[in-house]
């Protein structure tokens, strides 16, 4: 069975620049990067100039940008990066935290981040029964006995979630617990993430359709005092589970594995840890809350499953935190901006 | 700083079905040698198995099997590896691993031999974490965690029913796969264990698989295969689908991934497909089975959710074809011998003697 081939022109490559010199980090992902376009956003926060080295294929974006499309919302921080994937005019994104480099196999060769996430996308998912040799349409792999054959199709697969060596994604506690902890353990495989399975899905190594996802993939749980470290917010997860109970209920498929990112040690999770850490106390609220999600049959894209997500939301968590509230608010927010520059400049072969 | 994966060799039972003979129980010697082993001879009982020496272990043929179930040795099968399932309900210990003869060390990517029982251990003695997906799997693993994100609240986990190895080499495939793919080999060693989600359905394969009696024992029931049966090598599926929904109401964990073994026999996939092929047709109906089968709040021991599930074949599968009707009656049979054989625990009971 064939599947569409992904062109590299139908590929963006989406980079929030949260620190001013991206000499090194560019530098590392230039083999990888050179044949695709980039969009960089500058952090709103930011005021130093960024410093960025020559022969990419780019467009940047800073403040002003931001702030003629909307004064709502906020694209503060690792948010910015929302921004590029809303002026993105690519059928696929990929994104990449500006403190990652590519990671490298045993004999030193680069593994090829954007080409894995490619073929993630680009293979079948399969949401809907689990197949213990992982990604069936993987060279190597198939199905296993006992699958059921009219589940083999497979469905389009939106998201594809990457990894990371050396700083692992790990939450402020569990890193300052265990504070020479790194993951070293290069695990060979991707997997759908099962029909109805809830995940913790990570904006630092990404990529998604953004013609079928992209407006679920929105800036919207804002902590207060958020910081300029992952440790420090949650607001990809949030997204990360409002963005796969819609791909469960569009009958899309998330996966999770390779790619993997090497990831640079940065930041002290202890000085995290002193700070007011409102992040994981929000998450145990909102677990209830998606387990009983249902979205009606009449949402039928992104956009309205998102906008029954936030009425929901505005309803049932708005009474338990004001964020929840806002957040609620910058979903409706994001979708009526997501259709008007949709609408402005309609994405090729959309 | 690790601590050293028990033994557990008095609280583990390895069960072997086997028609041709033992001799691949030698590569395993240095690994399987502390265990006590139930080994079920399938096919004709006048053969003689011989066991290699030094091993501590009983055997049960089909006239052992006859002799102690009586009539309810209708539930086991004869001539199909799902005979295996006497040896769990024989057992007096707590934990069991069952494995083919056809199975053997492999080796992971460095060139060291993997101990797939140690591994086993490790993974239902520590946690599984059903009700939240771990991106970096198993975060009881040595050198993992939970990431990000991930809610405090799910972090103790539940305990492990299963654990399910995987296969280096010849892959575990169906019929037709195996037919269109007669050379492929599973070469990939991924390196993780991880949780089943809860509500998500998996093809159990029976042949490097560990369970804890005591948590999910009476819904391993292997199923009606072989002799004079219309199917084969549906029989770990079988009880898979039954012991996922069974794990998944009682809150019990189950994960697969780590350990391999090395599968070396190619079963002749013209063979298989003729056992298989109801099976292929038939499990388009039996996946939404499972896949909708709920169970009552009333259901609280495994042998409670068991016969539910039993009620439910025989109401919603018979029409599917008569041999779930006689599916359905085996499943309360099996449920039957079970608690004969394994009466509410109050001393622990000898192993039986070997033959």
């Amino acid at each position: 069975m064939s599947h569409p081939i992904i062109k590299d022109d139908e590929v963006d490559i989406v980079v929030a620049a949260i620190q001013p010199d991206l000499t090194s980090f560019m530098e590392e992902w230039r083999p990888i990067f050179c044949r695709f376009h980039l969009i960089i956003v500058k952090d709103p926060d930011l005021q130093k100039e960024l410093i960025i080295p020559e022969g990419f294929n780019m467009d940047l974006y800073t403040k002003s940008d931001m702030d003629r499309v909307s004064t709502s919302i906020l694209f503060t921080g690792y948010s910015c990066r929302y921004f590029g994937y809303l002026v993105s005019k690519k059928k696929y994104i990929v994104a990449v935290d500006d403190d990652c480099i590519p990671a490298k196999d045993g004999k030193g060769f680069l593994f090829d981040v954007v080409a894995q996430h490619i073929s993630n996308l680009r293979l079948p998912a399969t949401p809907f029964f689990f197949n213990t040799l992982y990604d069936p349409f993987q060279k190597g792999a198939d199905f296993v006995r006992g699958y059921p054959f009219s589940l083999r199709n497979g469905v389009k697969c939106a998201i594809s979630c990457g990894l990371w060596l050396n700083l692992a994604d790990y939450d402020a506690p569990t890193q300052a617990l265990k504070p020479g902890e790194r993951n070293a353990r290069y695990v060979d495989a991707v997997l759908t993430v099962p029909l109805k399975a809830m995940m913790p899905l990570s904006g630092i190594n990404v990529a998604f359709n953004r013609e079928v996802i992209g407006p679920a993939l929105f800036p919207g749980l804002h902590l207060a005092g958020e910081g300029k470290q992952r440790w420090e917010t949650v607001e990809d997860i949030w997204c990360g589970m409002c963005a796969k109970l819609v791909c469960d209920h569009l009958g899309l498929g998330v996966k999770s594995g390779v790619p993997y990112v090497w990831r640079n040690d940065r930041g002290d999770a202890i000085e995290t840890l002193k700070k007011e850490w409102l992040g994981m106390k929000l998450m145990e609220e909102v677990v209830p809350f998606f387990q009983s999600v249902r979205l009606p049959r009449t949402a039928v894209v992104a956009e309205d499953c998102v906008l029954e997500i936030a009425a929901m939301v505005k309803e049932k968590l708005g009474p338990v935190d004001p964020l929840f509230g806002q957040a609620a608010d910058a979903m409706v927010e994001w979708v009526r901006l997501w259709k008007a520059v949709e609408s402005a400049s309609p994405t090729p072969g959309a | 700083m690790a601590e050293a994966t028990p033994l557990l060799k008095d609280e583990l039972d390895i069960v072997i079905p086997t028609i041709r003979n033992l001799d691949f129980l030698e590569m395993w010697r240095p690994y399987f040698q502390p265990y006590h082993m139930i080994i079920v001879q399938d096919g004709d009982p006048s053969k003689v198995i011989k066991v290699p020496e030094g091993f501590d272990y009983e055997l049960y043929n089909r006239n052992d099997i006859n002799k102690i179930l009586g009539p309810k040795a209708s539930c086991i099968s004869f001539k199909d590896s799902a005979c295996r399932c006497f040896g769990y309900m024989v057992s007096k210990k707590k934990y069991i691993f069952t494995i083919d003869d056809d199975c053997f060390v492999a080796k992971d990517p460095s060139g060291k031999e993997i101990n797939a029982l140690s591994q086993h251990i490790k993974n239902i003695l520590s946690p599984s974490s059903p009700y939240f997906f771990n991106t970096l799997y198993d975060p009881f693993r040595e050198g993992a965690d939970y990431v990000r994100g991930y809610p405090f609240s799910l972090r103790e986990g539940v305990p492990t029913a299963v654990s399910h190895g995987l296969w280096l080499n010849i892959p575990d495939y169906d019929a037709p796969t195996q037919l269109v793919k007669p050379l492929e080999k599973n070469t990939r060693y991924v390196d993780a264990v991880m949780t089943i989600p809860k509500g998500t359905l998996f093809p159990m394969c029976g042949m490097n698989l560990t369970f804890d009696r005591d948590l999910i024992g009476p819904a391993m029931y292997f199923g009606l295969m072989g002799d004079g049966q219309p199917i084969g090598r549906y029989d770990d599926m079988w009880a898979g689908w039954c012991v996922k929904v069974i794990c998944d109401h009682l809150g019990l964990g189950v994960k697969t991934g780590l350990p391999y073994i090395w599968h070396s026999k190619a079963s002749n996939p013209f063979v298989n497909l003729k056992k298989e092929y109801k099976g292929i047709f038939w499990q388009e109906e039996i996946i939404p089975f499972f896949q909708a089968a709920t169970l009552s709040k009333e259901a609280i021991t495994v042998q409670q959710c068991y016969i539910e599930l039993s009620k439910q074949v025989k109401e919603k599968l018979s029409k599917l074809d008569p041999y779930f009707d006689k599916l359905a009656d085996a499943m309360v049979t099996w449920i039957e011998a079970w608690d004969e054989l394994n009466p509410p625990k109050k001393t622990k009971l000898p192993n039986g003697t070997a033959k």
